[in-house]
């Protein structure tokens, strides 16, 4: 790559950060689709696979983020696909143009669609969920991994005090910290 | 009369259901006394059901750690 062609990419990969930036925020998407905390794991280690090996392919266009969003929807549809041919139902309806003639409404057909969540609100929630972790991915390292630890993983304050060597109030100054930068961080209209 | 850094310190606390019985009444005074508080006390409260509503997930150490090492093996 020319020196032009660097300064010209908006953004680049840094593969050694994808883990720390990011497996929260696949793992919440992955997981609302396939409801198989494993399986999701699985499918986020597999999109780091895939990103690493087509790394020379990116353009520099999208942000890292959205760039292996794409990948894991992809890793999340072709997991459907195996679910189906493992059930011997190895065709997986492609397009709707290929069988013009067929009987059925195209909106009912739509809906069973597997990938598809199931009600609005699971939706939103998501969006809601994935808005918090982007969030939490721009905070200071040790806010973030205090947050997480406290707020989602539920872990008692003793607990964390003891592993981070840390004193009580270190930590309810870093919760404070990272919650009022959370609040900051999401979008207003989400209160 | 409490400071508001210790008011806010009682409530990232409530948010955790980690406050003392005598910390919520001083709490409770604060917020009736203080102008600048009580709105961070309610969207601190609010950004807490966000976060129950939202069901976050999150991968544990050992297991981003052994996603670290899958990916530095790989790319040797």
């Amino acid at each position: 790559m020319t020196h032009q062609q660097k300064l010209m990419q908006t953004h680049s990969l840094n593969p050694d950060l994808w883990v720390d930036a990011y497996a929260d925020y696949l793992f919440n998407y992955a997981v609302a689709r396939v409801s198989d905390s494993e399986i999701a794991k699985d499918l986020v280690q597999e999109t780091f696979f895939a990103g690493l090996k087509s790394a020379k392919n990116y353009k520099g266009d999208a942000a890292e983020r959205t760039w292996l969003i794409a990948i894991l929807k992809r890793k999340v549809i072709d997991h459907y696909r195996k679910i189906n041919s493992n059930k011997g139902k190895s065709e997986v309806r492609m397009s709707y143009n290929s069988n013009v003639d067929a009987e059925g409404d195209w909106l009912e057909e739509q809906v069973a669609d597997p990938y598809s969540l199931l009600e609005n609100s699971d939706l939103e929630n998501e969006e809601l969920g994935l808005a918090i972790q982007e969030c939490i991915a721009k905070l200071p390292k040790k806010q973030a991994l205090v947050f997480t630890k406290k707020t989602i993983q539920g872990i008692s304050t003793e607990d964390i005090c003891n592993e981070l060597g840390i004193n009580p109030s270190n930590l309810w100054v870093i919760i404070h910290r990272a919650r009022t930068g959370l609040m900051e961080c999401l979008n207003s209209n989400w209160f | 009369m409490i400071s508001c850094e210790k008011a806010a310190k009682i409530c990232n606390k409530t948010q955790y259901k980690e406050a003392s019985f005598l910390e919520k009444i001083s709490l409770r005074i604060h917020l009736l006394i203080c102008k600048n508080c009580p709105q961070f006390a309610k969207k601190n409260t609010a950004f807490t059901s966000l976060c129950e509503k939202a069901k976050l997930r999150s991968l544990s150490e050992s297991e981003k750690i052994e996603m670290k090492q899958k990916l530095e093996d790989i790319s040797k």
